[in-house]
């Protein structure tokens, strides 16, 4: 396995908050990577620092071997780099098939043209019978629900090929039995050669699904190793899991 | 007071929501609603808050109908509304914040009296009093949202996915808040999509779906259902249990 994301000693700070403090982790190719730790440890943060919708303060970011000098959301998508939201960022004035098929990936001109292939629009009808969404499929996104919102996220990010998703608490607010068909998805793609960054309070679901895992902290790693392990870590029972 | 919904039809836009739906909240119990999304369990809230007009049916509190009326009004008549967002001013003190629960009671010795009762109650609150909300973890956060729902005495308590984005720890924090709760005379309706640990703090539960309620019972019954649990709350395997004290 080779180091599909490298982050090193990023740094990022909010006025006098110190929200990602020297952090260095790698996300190997071909895993499902688990990011875990405390609300305000800076979780989302590194999303936002890797995926370039904030510049870090020092520290440098590798995608797929390439330094990242000045990290752009456009030109990482492009190279294979997406991500979702914590709350989920849909076009609300487009109808839900509208927005999967704008998630599809296309160069400049095509997405001016909006021209899906007949395969897509077969893939994009499957992923709304998955996420129970075929009913809406000519709603506005507007008039989900949050947890609707999240799924039809989820499923805009399988319309793309991507090599690297980045997933912000993918089972939030969505209902148990949807969230197994999300894990199903994410096993799925991972089998096809898809790597996942997954930030998730659900432990169940992280203990289930992701090797390894890293523990954030205060903007700092921890801890990082299988979940079972660090079940017994002190410093991880502390920071995040409780007695 | 008791919250009675009856044939409520209520929705967005052209399409409908809520589809014909009958509920009953008791005081003094918590009433969890599950179900899976876009089921309307949030839409229910809105429309007992006076947030969204139902466009058919009834709503009463107690003997009263209160169907289509303000949420001011509703908030005169007890109802309050915490959110599924995080509402709390985070660069005002938690004092600040709790007493903003207050604002719309001209009295302000009673809302000083008042949060300091609460206050009582909620330890973390007097110790943190003049921290800045935004300094607090997630689900201290949630607990002083909870707190400042109760400023005003309410009757009714409309609390919508209280758990949502916590760690576990923060989450654990949460439930015991809720648990603290029950049996304090409100009549509490809860939307959780962690069900098993919503139904668990539960006296009741309401399954709903597409738009109508599909089961209803005592929470513990809910989750020993063995067609609720294959169709609404998954394996049993991928829902964090809570640490309820």
């Amino acid at each position: 396995m080779s180091a599909l994301l490298e982050v090193d000693t990023a740094c990022k700070r909010f006025g006098g908050v110190v929200a990602v403090d020297e952090c260095s982790f790698t996300v190997e190719e071909g895993t499902i990577t688990g990011l875990i730790g405390p609300n305000g440890s800076g979780k989302t943060t590194v999303f936002n620092l890797v995926t370039g919708y904030l510049p870090a303060d020092s520290g440098q970011i590798r995608f797929a071997g390439r330094a990242e000098r000045r990290p752009d959301p456009t030109r990482l998508a492009r190279r294979g780099l997406i991500r979702t939201f914590q709350q989920a960022r849909v076009f609300p004035n487009l109808t839900v098939l509208e927005n999967l098929a704008l998630a599809v990936p296309h160069s400049m001109l095509g997405a001016v043209r909006a021209r899906i292939s007949p395969a897509e629009r077969i893939h994009g009808e499957e992923l709304l019978a998955d996420f129970n969404l075929t009913a809406h499929a000519t709603t506005l996104a507007a008039e989900l629900s949050f947890g609707q919102r999240k799924l039809l996220e989820f499923a805009a990010t399988l319309m793309g090929r991507p090599r690297l998703v980045l997933l912000d608490e993918p089972a939030a607010g969505v209902n148990p039995v949807l969230i197994e068909t999300i894990e199903r998805h994410i096993r799925r793609l991972n089998a096809d050669g898809l790597t996942f960054l997954v930030v998730e309070h659900d432990m169940p679901l992280v203990m289930r699904l992701c090797e390894p895992v890293i523990v954030l902290d205060r903007g700092r790693k921890i801890a990082e190793g299988a979940a079972a392990d660090l079940q017994r870590d002190q410093r991880v029972l502390d920071a995040y899991l409780g007695d | 007071m008791r919250i009675e919904l009856k044939d409520v039809v209520a929705g967005y836009g052209f399409g409908d929501v809520l589809r014909g739906l009958n509920l009953v909240a008791e005081p003094g119990e918590i009433t969890c609603l599950i179900g899976p999304n876009g089921a309307g369990k949030s839409t229910v809230l809105r429309a007992v808050s006076g947030l969204l007009r139902p466009r058919q049916g009834s709503i009463h509190l107690g003997d009263t109908e209160i169907t289509g009326e303000s949420p001011r009004r509703l908030l005169s008549l007890g109802i309050v509304h915490v959110p599924q967002e995080r509402s709390l001013f985070p660069l005002m003190t938690v004092w600040e914040n709790l007493t903003l629960g207050g604002y719309v009671n001209r009295d302000r010795k009673a809302v000083r009296r008042r949060a300091e009762e609460l206050a009582e109650r909620f330890p973390l609150i007097a110790e943190r009093r003049r921290e800045r909300a935004g300094s607090l973890s997630g689900g201290e956060q949630k607990t002083v949202e909870i707190a400042r729902a109760l400023m005003l005495d309410p009757k009714v308590l409309l609390i919508d996915e209280p758990s949502i984005g916590l760690a576990p720890k923060a989450r654990s924090e949460v439930f015991a808040t809720l648990s603290s709760l029950s049996g304090g005379g409100w009549t509490i309706l809860l939307v959780e999509q962690n069900a098993r640990s919503g139904l668990a703090v539960a006296q009741q539960g309401a399954v709903l779906d597409g738009g109508v309620v599909k089961h209803t019972g005592p929470g513990s019954k809910l989750l020993e259902d063995p067609e609720v649990g294959r169709l609404y709350l998954g394996a049993g395997r991928n829902v964090a249990p809570a640490r309820v004290s």
